[in-house]
Parts: C-alpha cells; sequence; structure tokens
C-alpha cells in the first residue's frame, strides 16, 4: 500500500486497539491553560434530570473508600499505555444514594471542558473520580486534583479538573464531540471521530 | 470554552505526493494530491495511515501547515529519532509515492479569516506549522487583522519557513515576527540563548485588555509553560488556545 514502509518490527506484545501505538510516557492533550484549583475550594456536584444536587467537598472525597484500579488507557491521538497505576472513588460509590431516571451524563470541568458519555459507562466498576497516579498526587497538568477515569473508551471522556456530571434524559456533545470527535468513543471499534 | 464547528463524517483518502521541500535538515514539507479534498481552516491536522506490504498499517496526526487550495494538503513533518513514521516520511517517501490520509480534525485550534481580533502565535519547535497556516491564510484572505508571532527555535538552522517569513514581515502589514532561541543564537544577537520568559511574552506578545486571540503550539513543556505565562499576564484562559506535540510523535 506504501512503497517501502515497514514499520516497527512486529512485536508478540499486548494486543491494542486499532491505530494505536505503545508509549511508556503520559503525553497531555488539553485545548487551553492548566487549570489550577487548590482542593479547598474544589468541589463536585451531581445534578440530576430533576435539578436535585448532590455535593462532595475535597474532605468528602477522601473520607469515602477508595479503590486502585490498574488500567490501559488510550488516546484518540493514537496513544496507550498500558498498567497504568491510579486511586480514586468509583463512580458507584458517588452515585449510589443519587435517584435518576437518565439515560446520559454531561460531564463538566474546571476550565469550561465538557465530554458526554452514557450514564451506564460509568457505573458497575467501570469508572472513577481520580486523585493519585503511578503512586503520587494527580499532577494538574494531567487533570488534577482530580479527573474523571474512564478507561474502557477513548481519554478525551476522561475529563481532567472535573467538576461536576449532570445526568441527563438526553444526549448532549460535549468539547471534542461537538467538534467531530465520536459521541461514545469506543477505541476497540475505533470510533475516533463522528460517523466511525 | 466556545463550540467548535461540527463536521462531518471523515473517511480515508488517497493522498499523492506531488511536492516535496526540505525546510531544514529533519523537516520536509510534503505537498500532497488528495481528489475532492473538502478544504480546511488554518490550525487543523489531518491523520495519515501507512500500509507496510504484509498488511501491517500505523496511523499519525500531523497539522496542515498551509490554507486550503483546491486538492492540494501541505504537511511539515519533523523527523523524530527512533521514529516509525516520520523517517520514512521525510527520507523515503518519494514524488508519485500515496498515503492514505482523512480529515480535516479538530474544529478548536483554528483561526477564521473573519475574526479580527489581534492575534498572538506562539510556536516551540515543530509547532510553528499550524500557526504557519494561519499566517499564510491571512495573506491569501488579504486580512488586516493584527498578528504577532513568537517563534522559539533551538538554532538558527532549526526554523522552519525562514525566507518566506522574512519576505512576510516586510510584504505583509500587520505580521510581526519575534524569535527565541534556546541554543544557540544567530551572529550580531543582542542575548544569550534562553527559554521564553514572562518578559518575552509581555514584550513580543498583545497586552490582556486588547483580548487577542492567543494560539500556542510546540511541545507539552512549552505549552504548559506559555500557557500559564499569558493567564498570569491577565488573559482570559478562554482565549488561549492550545495544542501539543507530545514525544511520541514520530
Amino acid at each position: 500500500m506504501t512503497p517501502g514502509f515497514r514499520g516497527r518490527p512486529r512485536s508478540s506484545g499486548p494486543k491494542l486497539p486499532p491505530g494505536q501505538y505503545l508509549t511508556e510516557d503520559f503525553p497531555v492533550l488539553t485545548a487551553g491553560p492548566t487549570p489550577r484549583v487548590p482542593v479547598d475550594r474544589w468541589e463536585f456536584v451531581v445534578t440530576t434530570e430533576t435539578g436535585q444536587q448532590h455535593r462532595w467537598s475535597w474532605a468528602d472525597l477522601m473520607a469515602l473508600p477508595a479503590e486502585t484500579p490498574t488500567v490501559d488507557i488510550h488516546c484518540v491521538t493514537k496513544w496507550s499505555k498500558l498498567g497504568t497505576d491510579w486511586v480514586g472513588v468509583s463512580l458507584d460509590t458517588l452515585l449510589s444514594d443519587v435517584e435518576t431516571a437518565a439515560d446520559f451524563a454531561f460531564v463538566h470541568s474546571y476550565g469550561g471542558y465538557t465530554t458526554n458519555l452514557p450514564l451506564e459507562d460509568l457505573l458497575d466498576g467501570q469508572s472513577w473520580i481520580a486523585y493519585r497516579y503511578d503512586g503520587a498526587d494527580l499532577a494538574p497538568e494531567h487533570g488534577g486534583p482530580a479527573r474523571l477515569l474512564v478507561p474502557h473508551l477513548y481519554f478525551w471522556k476522561s475529563a481532567k479538573w472535573v467538576r461536576g456530571i449532570q445526568l441527563r434524559l438526553d444526549d448532549e456533545p460535549g468539547f471534542w464531540e461537538s467538534a467531530g470527535y465520536h459521541d461514545y468513543g469506543d477505541p476497540w471499534r475505533e470510533q475516533r471521530y463522528q460517523g466511525d | 470554552m466556545a463550540r467548535a464547528a461540527v463536521s462531518r463524517r471523515l473517511t480515508w483518502q488517497v493522498g499523492q505526493l506531488v511536492e516535496a521541500r526540505a525546510e531544514t535538515p529533519t523537516a520536509r514539507t510534503l505537498v500532497l494530491d488528495v481528489p475532492d479534498w473538502p478544504g480546511h481552516l488554518p490550525g487543523q491536522h489531518v491523520d495519515v495511515r501507512l500500509t507496510a506490504d504484509d498488511g501491517y498499517s500505523t496511523q499519525r496526526s500531523y497539522s496542515i501547515a498551509a490554507p486550503a487550495d483546491g486538492d492540494r494538503v501541505e504537511l511539515t513533518v519533523q523527523s523524530v529519532p527512533d521514529g516509525e513514521v516520520s523517517p520514512y516520511l521525510t527520507e523515503v517517501f518519494a514524488v508519485g509515492d500515496q498515503v492514505e490520509i482523512r480529515g480535516p480534525v479538530g474544529g478548536w485550534f483554528v483561526w477564521r479569516p473573519a475574526d479580527t481580533a489581534p492575534v498572538l502565535l506562539v510556536a516551540g519547535g515543530s509547532g510553528i506549522v499550524p500557526l504557519m497556516a494561519m499566517v499564510r491564510a491571512r495573506r491569501a484572505a488579504g486580512s488586516r487583522t493584527l498578528f504577532r508571532l513568537i517563534y522559539s527555535v533551538r538554532t538558527p538552522a532549526d526554523a522552519y519557513y525562514a525566507d518566506e517569513l522574512r519576505r512576510r514581515v516586510r510584504d505583509d502589514a500587520g505580521l510581526d515576527v519575534t524569535y527565541a532561541y534556546t541554543r544557540t543564537v544567530p551572529d550580531g544577537w543582542p542575548g544569550q540563548p534562553r527559554r521564553l520568559g514572562v518578559a518575552d511574552i509581555n514584550t513580543a506578545g498583545w497586552p490582556p485588555d486588547l483580548a487577542p486571540a492567543c494560539y500556542v503550539c510546540g511541545p507539552t513543556g512549552f505549552v504548559e509553560t506559555v500557557a500559564d505565562i499569558l493567564v498570569a499576564l491577565g488573559h482570559d484562559p478562554r482565549r488561549v488556545r492550545t495544542e501539543r506535540f507530545g514525544p511520541t510523535g514520530g
């Protein structure tokens, strides 16, 4: 197809989603400056479709049982990183007392970033509000003090500097989704852009 | 953050290399002919897919270096040491050869010629590529929008588009270009090599009260530093758009 192109030696290493390559680094993908959010002013708010709000301060979050997921992450810019170590609170824990009939989640971040995904993709042990990475507090450029972690979808869904989740009956495209990226973003089906 | 443009479905198209130019000893501009190319905005990028004869394929993203011009898509590729794709594109890929390409991608890091706010472009190394598309689009549109470009490179020999930028500063009224050198300065340069700092951005940029549109592109550390400086100087974070080239772009 591309004459003279050989590529890297084919390894028998771990299987990656189509179009992805392995990195040992942790590159950054963001659209603007890195917000600095002090933890004493940080809060996380879940708003249901009826307008009911559930709030957690940083101390509230720290008081909840933490999990230590080790997961593979896949960025739409083609890098994948395997076996990353996180500490965070499962969305199952945060949403356990939230009454909702919503099908969709619209995630807001400090700095104005947004992303959307089906609510069911946040549940059943599939997502966390993560605040530690690789044995240290999560750095601001990687979304600290806390980011959403939804490793089974492309990493732009794992909103950095997460501030809240709006539970909705209808789907509302977020920042990159409005710019032509896929509404769902399954790396194994290579759903990078609209129509993929 | 404002909403970006909605785009249509992106399909893979075949692009044929019709022209290639060396920009530096390690960077090469590729002019591809892509039949039925839908056009693009300055600042957008494309995905390029290469396939070896055993069926193995891999993809990378590259910024477009020039504004829309029919079926021509111009990329500038920096060869990354030990890279898988960029050494092929800069050293092996020959006029007449084909790659698969799809795009344009990205509706946020774009400048539209109808925008009249002053523009500050800050480039680190190969981060100049999408910003050059904006400089060229300004010229092509006959725009009078005020542009300032701050271009940080390691050495004078690492600067892309040096001759063209000299011409544009001479011919395109309202365009200023300021260089910064991090490793070696040109002969007669007043000062030592150093990284961009607050004073450089403050002097060569726009005051925040002019509410300029700021575009920062380069390696992650460079972009972090410059974006932080712009915010510290009082620029509205929502008017600072960033694009980062990770260390794994090879």
